[in-house]
């Protein structure tokens, strides 16, 4: 019981101080009510990765900022910003709050907060709302903005398909999901595209947040003669590219397929440089052009917005591709753009 | 008496402030503002009807996995299972209310949150059966579980549940929301349900249990001397069993209100639900107390959902308050290390003052303790 007592009181003295605060606070929340209420004002919530996690994240929030710079706005209440959600059960907090810092347009980073946006934006329909990488139906003040990874990751695969000595390359995913699948679906359709007798071998590390499994599964994979490795798998693929940079230290040669932003500078080492290339998907340019478009009061609310190849929404980098390799990857790229490739964004 | 009771509010209330100053501490040092900080944290915790249902909501399957994490440490127990108890609660509750949408409400949501809390209660109630008949540890086993339990869930959910080639399953029948258009509009759209009314419920229920019934005394006796209770005719094998099952049922009912209230589906998920660990710091923070529980639950939740606000409305970096707030609790965690230190000195300085008094501050000294 005095245990309770004990505890109570501490929840007694953090309510009382919240309440004796919160009565004095009006006046500085208002410390930055110099600038004019007219500007369009963006945020965006994390899905649990931080805007420094070398991948989707950071690269929706360079985006944004890219935003933010290209109209003489500053990061804050008013211009742009961003909440980090340390679990799922952050999402909708954040997202209320931002609502009621007057923020226009709030991003959900990922398809965990498919459902979060869904709710929040038949609550405020007045408030405009995207989500990357799923889609919310039947709201009108939502954009989905879905890439369609398998295309950039067909190029990937033809690129390896050039490339590899052994005949045997891999693939590293994060979590299983739909999305990561898109890009284990393009990059093996790309790679037997070429030669169907390569092998690939598939592995899930079964987190976006874990390079020291990322770094055993592909060293194992490496000495096991496969001498490029694709990922798709955030943070993880850091401990890929560790792994081949150690190899290729020894005098190994071994490639890896950056994912989500061009991952060349994760590659260099004294002496060269393990990024074969990188599968872009252009989440920053996303958030871009939707804060734009909401800027000019012409958000696609309602819309299934699908960043491919032809409006680059996602895209290949030239990375240690050779000059033949990439012309054939640039081949390739036009037949997909043309229409005359198909590639399936599910894995067979 | 008094001074022991006096001393039980000031030592937390310092241990707070204590927190909030070296918070205060490292703002300043990277260059923010503690004052206009605390203030957006105050506010987004507690400021508005609003921040107080998304508090209330945070905190709600909070006291369930923390209950649930007493009562196995009552039996003497480390639960570490609970985040993956309610991970399986969560499946059971969205899949059953998925499955049996056309059920009216009144039978749907005890259905599901039934179904989430036996989920739970199979769980550990494993954990308990290894522990029982074979001396396996459960710390291990637990811990173990909580992999399976992660991977099988999102297995099922990718095979079972999800909406073509999706991560996450289809949104829950309104039927058995446990958030209403009437709490929605009261709170402005908070996740606030009525899981939290359920949740003062069960902490005030398993105190009765513990402190006056049956099951409560055996689990208690199991922990205190499991030899002893033994002799006192206690069947210890059942005991353990029970106690983990229990433990599991509240933290899979956690899992389950959780689904069912804040997030009406269920998604792959890359890690266990902080619920789980979180509910164990609060338990503890709490003593272990059922009823501790729920101020102990309330200053977690308020300092998580209050943290947000500070980065919103600043250009405070989440990644410092993301300092802050476990400062905050580790100073609050450690105040029986305050108390033990305040207690010497003061001990110590009276024996030297008054010599007459050092007996009486014994006396409080064990009172404390």
């Amino acid at each position: 019981m005095k245990k309770a007592l004990a505890t109570s009181a501490t929840a007694l003295a953090i309510i009382g101080l919240g309440i004796t605060l919160t009565g004095c606070g009006h006046q500085s929340t208002a410390n930055g009510e110099k600038t004019k209420s007219t500007t369009h004002t963006v945020a965006l919530v994390t899905d649990g990765g931080g805007i420094d996690d070398k991948s989707f994240n950071q690269s929706a929030w360079e985006g944004m900022k890219a935003w933010g710079k290209e109209h003489g706005l500053s990061k804050g209440v008013h211009g742009y910003n961003y909440a980090q959600s340390t679990s799922n059960s952050d999402f909708a907090p954040n997202i209320n709050k931002l609502i009621k810092a007057n923020y226009k347009t709030i991003f959900g980073i990922g398809f965990n907060l498919q459902q979060t946006v869904s709710d929040a934006a038949q609550a405020n329909p007045k408030t405009n709302f995207a989500i990357v990488d799923a889609v919310v139906p039947n709201r009108k003040n939502v954009a989905s903005a879905t890439f369609q990874t398998e295309q950039s990751s067909y190029l990937a695969g033809v690129a390896t398909a050039l490339s590899t000595k052994t005949n045997r390359v891999g693939f590293i995913g994060g979590q299983k999901s739909a999305v990561i699948s898109t890009f284990q679906a393009g990059f093996t359709e790309g790679v037997h595209a070429v030669n169907p007798k390569i092998k690939v071998d598939v592995k899930y590390a079964g987190s976006f947040t874990a390079p020291d499994k990322g770094q055993s599964l592909a060293t194992a994979m490496y000495n096991n003669q496969e001498d490029v490795i694709m990922t798709a798998a955030g943070g993880t693929g850091n401990g890929v590219f560790t792994a081949a940079k150690n190899l290729a230290k020894d005098g190994k040669k071994v490639w890896v397929i950056g994912a989500d932003r061009d991952q060349k500078s994760d590659g260099a080492y004294k002496g060269g440089n393990v990024t074969l290339t990188s599968t872009i998907k252009n989440v920053g340019s996303a958030v871009e052009d939707l804060s734009n478009r909401a800027m000019k009061d012409q958000f696609p609310g309602g819309e299934v917005l699908k960043y491919n190849l032809k409006n680059h929404g996602v895209d290949i980098s030239r990375d240690g591709l050779s000059a033949q390799t990439w012309q054939k990857v640039q081949a390739a790229k036009e037949a997909i753009i043309s229409g005359k490739t198909k590639v399936s964004d599910t894995v067979k | 008496m008094k001074t022991a009771r006096l001393w039980n509010i000031w030592i937390p209330t310092f241990a707070i402030l204590a927190g909030l100053l070296i918070g205060a501490f490292i703002m300043v040092i990277f260059g923010y503002n503690p004052v206009d900080n605390y203030l957006s944290m105050f506010q987004g915790a507690f400021g508005d009807i609003n921040s107080w249902g998304a508090t209330l909501s945070d905190m709600t399957p909070l006291i369930f996995t923390a209950l649930g994490f007493s009562i196995a440490d009552s039996a003497g127990f480390f639960n570490i299972g609970s985040p993956g108890q309610a991970l399986v609660g969560w499946l059971a509750a969205v899949w059953f209310a998925l499955a049996n949408s056309s059920l009216p409400g009144w039978l749907l949501i005890p259905g599901a949150l039934l179904m989430g809390g036996v989920a739970g209660a199979l769980l550990s109630g494993l954990a308990g059966v290894l522990r029982a008949y074979f001396g396996t540890n459960e710390v291990i086993s637990t811990i173990m579980l909580n992999y399976v339990a992660l991977y099988v869930v999102n297995y099922l959910v990718q095979t079972q549940l999800a909406i073509h080639h999706n991560d996450y399953s289809k949104t829950i029948p309104a039927a058995a929301r446990l958030r209403t258009p009437f709490l929605e509009q009261l709170t402005r759209n908070s996740t606030f349900s009525y899981g939290f009314f359920m949740a003062l419920a069960a902490a005030i229920i398993i105190f009765i249990v513990m402190r006056f019934s049956r099951i409560g005394f055996e689990i208690r006796a199991v922990g205190l001397n499991p030899t002893g209770a033994a002799y006192l005719g206690i069947n210890s094998k059942a005991v353990i069993i029970r106690s983990m099952a229990l433990s599991g049922f509240l933290s899979g009912l956690g899992g389950a209100i959780n689904g069912l209230g804040n997030y009406e589906n269920i998604t792959v998920s890359s890690a266990l639900p902080t619920i789980g660990f979180n509910g164990m710091a609060v338990s503890l923070l709490a003593g272990g107390n059922p009823l501790g529980i729920l101020p102990a639950a309330l200053l977690f939740s308020g300092l998580s959902i209050g943290g947000l606000n500070m980065s919103v409305v600043s250009n405070t970096p989440p990644e410092i308050v993301n300092v802050i707030i476990p400062t905050i609790i580790f100073f609050v965690g450690c105040n029986y290390a305050i108390r033990y230190l305040l207690n010497h000195q003061i001990w110590r300085k009276r024996a030297a003052d008054h010599p007459a008094e050092a007996a009486q501050t014994t006396t409080f000294k064990r009172e404390v303790d």
